[in-house]
């Protein structure tokens, strides 16, 4: 028998909260890759922020022996996803590693936009797709009505399909004996010219870039010359291995089926896209293996520090960042209210929240940002084509010929219930419908053509407030449509602040700017002198609120010579004013920046 | 060394009752044989301060209610304070006084025993106001013991009257400047109500009528016009004087000038070396303490150096003559402040008279934030010079 038929690749599909990294856990305690002592709650997801939010946001990968009941030792595969939407492309990648899915389907929630947009994704990539349901200890669970769901919805037979409480450890010994007699072997040759997918890399400071591979064609052995076919970059193996529960076990070689690492003294995470194709420099590949593409941002904000001396803090700290975050992009930026930061991008807003999180968070740093923007194409007058992911660099609008903006097709699941109110939301986010599927009597699938700028600021809140959180959302990019597009300033005391600056379809423009002057005036607080707060497109002004000036801040009584409660005083409003932001002559809070960026409907 | 006279500052921290329900100012009730205890008290650390030989030019008896302790003890106070801080005969020697808590005969007999001046908590002219305030004494009430002051020869009077209290308005404000301004004082202290944490008044905050931020300020401006009209200019954010009435001792805290606070709660400063810095120390809250301790000085809490030129600048921009900045060291630090005055000018926020920066009226309404505005000046203009 070839050394690949005892193997099983494979990764693990759920909505949020569906116990993808539960069932993770049981499989590795069950195979006993890892000891209970060792045990973490929830080894794959090692990022803390990812344990929180309870979501995947970088794929990891393990391999584990299972004995099974024909008396077999087979080596599993195990390849995490990312479970989000930001995530697309590595998701895909993912699969592209695997030869079959478990899809885990909450025995009380059933399917969502999630997991059939991954399930999907997955059947387009040839996966034998295992269908397990969980959490059937719990009250709510049906597991009969959501079997059948998956057969209706999915289309695949769900009726025998493993009912398992992947937190109470029933059932597991069927989902693993389904992923050896279920999910496929994987064909391979390995004499053939090397050819292996890149799909997670980090960086490790010891032994440089750390990349994740399966080999799809030939051997990988240590010292072997290497190329990625994408980005042509050359290197030396330096160590092979497979990657333990909990470390990293070097061997030999990598043959055609196999799941592993290697390290070559690389530097940096942009050398080993995910996507890309390692082959031989020996005995090339003629072909990459088909689907690379480079991260794409989609999403730009601006980062500053607050405190301006730290910004070679934050440049190091992106810098860190980057190193395990291909995707991650930034260029330094001025700006005439918030001095030096930079201009970076995401692949969406929660790829850019984890971003910000990580710097606050990791790196100690307080940073104010600006208010999202996507890619916008301009036409101009002079024949070219420029793009704008910053409203500073905003053309003339006299010589704009022609605006586009990137839009999306969105799928949206939801009880039938919320239809019409979702409906209103998506019509306020100038979106364009597509149709409607019944999935069951209860449970319909929306599709929309939104524009990606109206879904990055607060759309995935705003759904969730208005379904009382049941409906789910995917979205993938769609492309570029015309659009009527202006720049939208914000004066304050007469000064435009660049940093609050957008670009905005002209139609929303004069909400968004009386929405925007309202959320100022909450937050910024009396002055020595009167406020004004104006919204202004070109030289126009379309909204105006004023803060008051303060008239009275004074310690009336200073007698029997006690001053300290006067200095006491003082220092505070020192202090206070250190945390705020002067532009101009004006002095904004922190809080401000961030209330605009939340402007709720 | 000659060194520079100091102010002497006695706490006396007993009221009648009840402390009035806005006041924060360290007080207890009154008893008789607690008044005596604490005037040995008083003189035992008059005795033994441990600055070394000083002489004070002003005395100023501070509550409290120090009328309450009446002509006997507080003779022997004054006595013991001639006696070891060397008075000279020109001294001020002022004493707060409440209007229940004075006769004839006690102001006749502390004229008599060396007391120049009588401060008198009027707050207000207005009785409907003094009772929202919880006062003790009527409108009349006060007319007669500052009648009585004069009478008895004090030649510096000063009447307290409150801004911005309970159910004042544009009209009450005229009516209680008119009623003081019409009295023999020489000097008006006239500060805007503070709710103080802790007191009655902020738990009642919401019930008590209370004028908004910008009646205050309306009140407080409409207040310095009136005073000012009567003859009265002000000298300092809350004190209003005809010429030659100011108060000499409390000139002293805002200019940076040595004085030393004797009894629970009081604070001083004192200067070191050649007198352009001192620290600053002051007595807990705490009378039990002060009564019982072997060496009330052992209690003193040192609240660090005093003097620099960021405490000289929010001491000097109260008075209306305001901080010289041609007595700063540093040209940067100099030009930084000019700079900012002069923007705060075109605000109507200061003046600026050859290198003097004063406030204005709208200034001093804002002064915290104007002297924040004017720190941050100093400090970076210094900073630069560094």
């Amino acid at each position: 028998m070839a050394y690949y038929e005892n193997i099983r690749n494979f990764c693990i599909i759920a909505h949020i909260d569906h116990g993808k990294s539960t069932l993770a856990d049981r499989l590795l305690e069950r195979t006993e890759a890892v000891s209970q002592r060792e045990m973490e709650s929830q080894l794959l997801d090692n990022m803390d922020i990812e344990r929180e939010r309870g979501i995947t946001i970088k794929a990891r990968a393990v391999r584990l022996n299972y004995r099974a009941k024909d008396e077999q030792t087979y080596i599993f595969n195990l390849i995490d996803t990312p479970g989000h939407v930001d995530f697309n492309y590595e998701v895909s990648r993912s699969l592209a590693a695997c030869e079959g899915a478990i899809l885990v389907v909450d025995a009380s929630q059933g399917v969502e936009a999630q997991t059939l947009a991954n399930t999907y994704l997955a059947i387009d990539h040839g996966l034998e797709v295992v269908p397990v349901i969980n959490k059937i200890d719990l009250p709510a669970a049906d597991p009969e009505r959501v079997a059948h769901e998956v057969e209706d919805i999915i289309g695949i037979p769900c009726l025998d399909a493993p009912r398992i409480s992947a937190k109470q450890g029933i059932n597991i010994e069927e989902v693993l004996e389904r992923i050896v007699t279920d999910i496929p072997a994987p064909k391979a040759d390995p004499d053939a010219p090397l050819r292996a997918l890149i799909f997670d890399s980090y960086y490790d400071s010891y032994k440089g870039v750390i990349v994740y591979i399966r080999v799809l064609e030939g051997t990988l052995k240590v010292n072997m010359p290497i190329r990625m076919m994408g980005t042509g970059a050359e290197f030396e193996v330096v160590e092979v291995g497979t990657m333990g529960a909990t470390r990293l076990n070097p061997c030999e070689e990598l043959r055609a089926g196999e799941v592993g690492y290697f390290t070559a003294s690389i530097k940096n995470v942009k050398d080993t896209q995910v996507g890309d194709t390692v082959t031989g420099m020996e005995r090339p590949a003629a072909e990459p293996l088909p689907g690379y593409r480079k991260a794409m941002p989609m999403v730009f904000c601006g980062i500053y520090p607050q405190d301006g001396a730290k910004y070679p803090d934050l440049r190091d700290a992106l810098e860190k960042l980057q190193l395990n975050d291909a995707s991650l992009s930034f260029e330094p930026e001025t700006s005439v209210a918030l001095g030096f930061g930079f201009r970076c991008g995401f692949l969406g807003l929660l790829h850019l929240e984890v971003i910000l999180e990580r710097l606050e968070r990791e790196f100690s740093l307080d940073l104010i940002t600006t208010t999202p923007s996507v890619i916008y194409k301009f036409e101009l007058t002079n024949g070219k084509t420029v793009e704008v992911d910053n409203p500073t660099n905003y053309p003339d609008p006299s010589t704009i010929q022609c605006a586009y903006e990137p839009f999306v097709n969105a799928n949206i699941m939801t009880p039938a219930e919320f239809i019409g109110s979702i409906m209103e939301l998506c019509q306020q986010r100038r979106g364009v419908y597509l149709d409607t599927k019944y999935l069951d009597t209860d449970r319909v699938e929306l599709r929309y053509k939104l524009p990606l700028a109206e879904i990055i600021y607060d759309f995935f809140d705003a759904l969730k407030s208005r379904t009382k959180g049941y409906a789910s959302f995917d979205y993938e990019l769609s492309e570029y449509r015309e659009s009527k597009l202006t720049k939208l300033d914000i004066l304050l005391n007469g000064e435009m602040v660049d940093a609050l600056s957008f670009i905005v379809h002209a139609d929303s423009a004069y909400t968004r700017g009386r929405k925007l002057v309202e959320k100022l005036k909450e937050h910024i607080p009396r002055q020595m002198f009167e406020i004004p707060i104006q919204a202004a497109i070109g030289g126009r002004i379309i909204a105006r609120e004023t803060v008051k000036a303060l008239r009275k801040d004074v310690l009336a009584k200073c007698y029997g010579g006690d001053i300290t409660r006067k200095k006491k005083l003082l220092e505070k409003q020192k202090e206070g004013k250190k945390k705020m932001r002067q532009l101009g002559s004006v002095e904004v809070p922190q809080e401000a920046f961030t209330a605009v960026l939340k402007l709720d409907d | 060394m000659d060194r520079q006279p100091i102010g002497l500052y006695l706490h006396i921290p007993f009221c009648r009752r009840g402390k009035c329900p806005y006041c924060d100012f360290y007080s207890l009730p009154f008893g008789e044989d607690l008044a005596d205890a604490y005037t040995a008290a008083l003189i035992e650390a008059m005795a033994t301060q441990p600055f070394g030989p000083m002489q004070a030019d002003t005395v100023y008896f501070g509550g409290g209610t120090p009328s309450l302790l009446g002509a006997r003890r507080l003779d022997a106070l004054l006595e013991a304070a001639a006696r070891f801080f060397a008075l000279p005969r020109d001294c001020e020697v002022t004493l707060e006084a409440n209007p229940e808590s004075v006769t004839p005969e006690l102001l006749q007999s502390l004229r008599r025993s060396g007391f120049t001046r009588v401060s008198v908590g009027v707050q207000s002219g207005v009785d409907s106001e003094l009772a929202a305030l919880g006062r003790p004494h009527t409108a009349r009430q006060a007319r007669q013991a500052i009648e009585w002051a004069y009478q008895a020869g004090f030649a510096h009077i000063s009447a307290d009257l409150m801004l911005a209290i309970p159910g004042q308005g544009e009209e009450s404000l005229r009516q209680s400047v008119s009623f003081l301004t019409g009295l023999p004082v020489d000097h008006i202290s006239a500060y805007l109500l503070k709710i103080e944490e802790g007191t009655s008044f902020a738990q009642r905050r919401r019930d008590l009528s209370l004028p908004d931020e910008d009646a205050s300020a309306d009140l407080y401006l409409l207040g310095s016009r009136l005073l000012e009209e009567a003859g009265f200019p002000r000298y300092e954010i809350s004190n209003f004087a005809k010429p030659g009435g100011q108060c000499r001792h409390n000139l002293k805290y805002w200019r940076c000038q040595p004085y030393l606070g004797l009894g629970p709660a009081a604070h001083s400063y004192l200067p070191q070396g050649d007198g352009t810095k001192g620290r600053r120390y002051a007595f807990p809250r705490d009378l039990q303490a002060f009564l019982t301790a072997d060496n009330p000085y052992d209690l003193l809490e040192d609240q660090g150096e005093g003097g620099g030129w960021e405490e000289r600048l929010m001491l000097a921009l109260r008075l209306e003559e305001g901080f010289d900045v041609k007595t700063l060291p540093d040209p940067s630090a100099r030009n930084a402040l000019l700079c900012k005055a002069k923007e705060l000018a075109t605000r109507n926020l200061c003046h600026i008279r050859g290198e003097v920066i004063s406030l204005t009226g709208e200034g001093m309404l804002l002064s915290n934030s104007v002297t924040v505005a004017l720190l941050e000046a100093l400090e970076s203009g210094f900073e630069d010079y560094r």
